[in-house]
């Protein structure tokens, strides 16, 4: 049984040590705001924060998680990052099928945290892990950018 | 991609539900031909005059609830839910379509709850599609007057209740915003109040639609609907199904195409921790877990022995030489105009080339997925599908039950491009679940939705003109030769050995062309499943039409935006496209050294769109594309902001194609895996946009596919103008690598 603190809330859950986050979360848990997409880390779509850190949920071991503080899509209103950025993605309707939005915005959250007036490099950086089929890059670009305007 | 679509399916796989067969016989005279897809001339029985609780057989009848037609209940809180005939894949029908009806229904489009629709495809079918499939870049050309009708009509039963209870004269209540008004007397009633009332009434065949000038929602860009629930994990998709006590499947296909299986040990997988069964389908093996891990793990652990048939030795090469080999041979006839051949003789100039488009995976965000339960009272299938009607006639088939046990639940779907107009995933997971207890979710992995897609074929073209004197193009022959999907998908589409998918554009160049043949040569690419892609018919003609009009340009030493301009005559929607085009972009200003700018213009779908990109290549030779300007005339729009993240969206989708895409075949299987070898376009190659919306009163277009179609054409032609060199086989990959 390991412990994982997910959105503020202590799971105790019944899985094997090398089992990635993003199956506890979806399979177990029933969380299924945050997706599976390629399981190697390759597209985004899976994007968790463990301790405000992006991270690619479906290769990270439950085991190499401890007690460090997980948050997903679900909850990452409630920060003020979380908050401007879900709005600005709404104000510039970012989204199209928004399969891929969850690891996005997660993404962009995470990105705020660590430069909260990002520059254009910046967010290639930052973004460029996250695939998105639909095409909503010039969008994502202009949205975070909005959302570090309203958040200064 | 057209109606032949639905006639197809209904008479090659689908046999319990006489209601849609009936229906369906309408679907099977094609009455008139535009670009952009054959449209058939058939009524809407969903707004067929009769008693209203005939129209939505889910509805209780009379009970509080007002549902003059398939499409709206309104209940007595006054709260209008929608149920959508079309499903949502990012393109915004969710929004657009309920604008439709709110326009006339005169209620707050914000306000409108939405619903999936159930499958029946005598309720949701359409006009254009004949059945209830979402594709074709058809939702609002074909809902345009069925969703006002329905609208308009639910209004005037609110109009009539209201005058009726007032005992006032009809012409006196106005609707606004969900309340109908009697401003004489100052009265005023929520459509809530009138729902009783208004239900007891016979529902008008026709009413009166709004002049547009009186629109007050349709040309707005009114917030979408579906996105509030996509910023914080709570929508919904096929993939997020949990039913109770779900179990989680993972599967392996047989790598070659047309392999089978001979035999399993899953002696090891089953001692395996979480691991509760291991399942055998035709050419797959599944492993049922208590979560997605366990049976991935499982699957790891079966030794599996497949029989791997004839096709062990193919390769990409093998299927190309195939169609240059049918290439040389004649087709059949797809246009014939004047007499090609003996004008080519007699031109000034000539050119001949080929083309070749490689085999493309959909790779959508959402892996394949669907969740089922099979049990005494029927099945249950959890899925987000383009083609809801079918999906649940054949799991009906396939388990020999009336399609009535089918209960098919629809979901929103991340990403469809075409994949989910198949339902090979469908019976495949009715298979499996069939041999479980209780429910399971199969879902496949990167890996094996990549290599098991149904993929858009390759394709071989040749093509060649003759110009006289001036430059004109006097001759102009083309053959197509490939994979016909029609063929499969709704075989009566194709006549005479045509299938018009193949040659849309192709056949119907925009430009004045005096001495125009076009023939089509059908090859299968032996085993390697094919299907519709985004931009179908239109992507892959466009390419052609539009590099080999560049081409013509070039030898006649003609810029490219005039020789277009003086060939585009007969298509003015297109040619004044094309003038915006050209007068937003730096067109004629000379470029540094490294860049290019590239035009194509492209009419499909019912939408005219002339673009221009602007690109630089680096002395490595890779390609980054820095702008990309768009003039758009799809009609009347009805909601601007879609429209303009259709085009950026079909565009990016279009650039990771052209750029990098291709699945390669070798030893019968597919080479390719994940993103990290099926390359897409990421946030840091993305080119900035500018678009013009160009305002128009005639009907509306379709908007979802015509981006993907027009960038391939620009983007090689910017190549061209970059370095001198010609793309003529796709993807441009390290073509430009020296």
């Amino acid at each position: 049984m390991a412990t994982l603190n997910i959105n503020g809330t202590p799971h105790q859950v019944d899985a094997p040590d090398d089992m990635p986050l993003l199956w506890v979360i979806r399979d177990i848990i029933g969380l299924t705001g945050t997706k599976f997409g390629c399981g190697i880390a390759q597209c985004g779509a899976c994007t968790v924060h463990i301790d405000g850190q992006a991270a690619r949920s479906c290769v990270l071991p439950i085991s190499a998680i401890g007690d460090k503080k997980i948050t997903t899509i679900e909850a990452v209103g409630e920060t003020s990052a979380g908050k401007s950025i879900q709005k600005a993605w709404l104000d510039l309707e970012v989204m199209q099928c928004g399969y891929c939005q969850s690891g996005q915005i997660m993404s962009a959250c995470a990105l705020l945290g660590q430069h909260p007036h990002p520059n254009d490099e910046q967010i290639d950086t930052a973004m460029a892990g996250n695939i998105c089929r639909c095409g909503t890059y010039p969008r994502i670009r202009a949205a975070i950018k909005i959302a570090a305007k309203e958040g200064a | 991609m057209s109606q032949g679509l639905i006639q197809g399916l209904a008479e090659k796989h689908i046999v319990a539900n006489p209601p849609r067969r009936n229906f369906l016989k309408f679907a099977a005279s094609v009455s008139a031909t535009t670009a952009g897809g054959m449209v058939l001339s058939i009524s809407m029985p969903a707004l067929s005059q009769g008693k209203q609780t005939q129209s939505y057989d889910e509805l209780e009848a009379g009970k509080n609830v007002l549902a003059p037609n398939a499409f709206i209940k309104i209940d007595t809180n006054g709260e209008v839910t929608m149920i959508m005939p079309k499903v949502e894949m990012g393109q915004g029908v969710y929004t657009s379509l309920p604008m439709l009806l709110a326009e006339e229904l005169e209620v707050d489009v914000q306000t409108v709850k939405l619903e999936h629709a159930p499958p029946n495809d005598k309720l949701y079918g359409d006009a254009m599609l004949g059945a209830q499939v979402t594709g074709g870049s058809t939702s609002i050309r074909a809902m345009w007057d069925p969703l006002r009708q329905a609208g308009a009509v639910c209004r005037s039963l609110l109009v009539t209740a209201a005058a009726q209870k007032w005992k006032v004269d009809e012409s006196t209540c106005q609707a606004r915003s969900g309340v109908i008004y009697h401003e004489a007397s100052g009265r005023k009633l929520g459509y809530g109040e009138l729902v009783k009332v208004a239900s007891a009434l016979p529902v008008p065949t026709k009413v009166a639609l709004k002049d547009p000038k009186d629109f007050k929602v349709i040309g707005t860009s009114a917030k979408r609907l579906d996105t509030p629930d996509k910023v914080n994990g709570l929508a919904k998709f096929g993939i997020d199904a949990h039913p109770d006590k779900v179990k989680f499947a993972v599967i392996a296909t047989s790598p070659v195409f047309g392999g089978k299986l001979i035999s399993v040990d899953d002696s090891r997988a089953l001692k395996m921790p979480g691991v509760l069964q291991v399942v055998k389908v035709d050419n797959a093996v599944a492993v049922i877990g208590i979560h997605t891990w366990a049976a991935k793990r499982g699957l790891g652990a079966l030794e599996i022995k497949w029989d791997e048939g004839k096709s062990t030795a193919v390769k990409t090469g093998d299927l190309i030489q195939d169609l240059r080999d049918a290439s040389k041979k004649p087709g059949a006839v797809a246009k014939k105009e004047g007499n090609a051949a003996s004008a080519f003789k007699k031109a000034d100039k000539t050119l001949s080339v080929e083309y070749e488009q490689p085999f493309l995976a959909h790779a959508t965000m959402e892996p394949m997925n669907c969740t089922v339960e099979v049990g005494a009272s029927g099945c249950d299938i959890w899925v987000g599908t383009q083609i809801p009607t079918f999906a649940q006639g054949m799991a009906a088939k396939t388990l020999g039950i009336p399609v009535e046990k089918v209960r098919l639940h629809n979901f929103l779907i991340g990403g469809g491009f075409g994949r989910r107009l198949e339902f090979d995933g469908v019976v495949q997971a009715v298979k499996i679940a069939k041999q479980v207890k209780g429910p399971v979710k199969v879902i496949w992995t990167r890996e094996e939705d990549i290599q098991h897609d149904m993929f858009r074929p390759y394709y071989f073209d040749r093509i060649s003109a003759g110009l006289d004197a001036k430059g004109k193009p006097v001759s102009w022959s083309h053959r197509i030769v490939g994979s016909s999907i029609m063929a499969r998908f709704a075989p009566p589409a194709v006549k005479n050995g045509v299938d018009p998918d193949a040659v849309e554009v192709s056949a119907d160049p925009p430009y004045e062309l005096p001495n125009l043949y076009v023939d089509y040569v059908r090859v299968e690419p032996r085993d390697v499943p094919t299907a519709f892609w985004r931009g179908v018919g239109p992507t892959r003609g466009t390419f052609v039409v539009e590099s080999f009009i560049d081409e013509l340009a070039a030898l006649a030493k003609v810029d490219p935006v005039k020789y277009r301009l003086d060939l585009l005559n007969k298509t003015p929607r297109l040619k004044n496209a094309l003038q915006i085009a050209a007068s937003k972009s730096d067109w004629g200003k000379p470029l540094a050294k490294g860049k290019g700018r590239g035009v194509s213009v492209m009419h499909a779908f019912g939408s005219f769109l002339a673009m221009i990109v602007d690109i630089t290549v680096n002395p490595q030779g890779e390609v980054k594309v820095d702008k990309v300007v768009c003039a758009v005339d799809c009609g009347l729009t009805v909601n601007p902001n879609t429209v303009l993240a259709q085009i950026e969206g079909g565009v990016i989708f279009g650039l990771s194609a052209v750029l990098y895409n291709e699945i390669t075949i070798k030893n019968g299987r597919v080479e390719q895996t994940n993103f990290n070898d099926y390359r897409v376009m990421r946030i840091n190659e993305a080119p900035v946009f500018d678009i013009h919306l160009i305002k128009s009163a005639e009907a509306p277009g379709g908007i979802g596919e015509p981006g993907t179609a027009a960038i391939g054409a620009a983007l090689a032609n910017a190549v061209f103008s970059a370095t001198g060199k010609r793309i003529r086989k796709l993807p441009i990959g390290n073509q430009l690598q020296a």
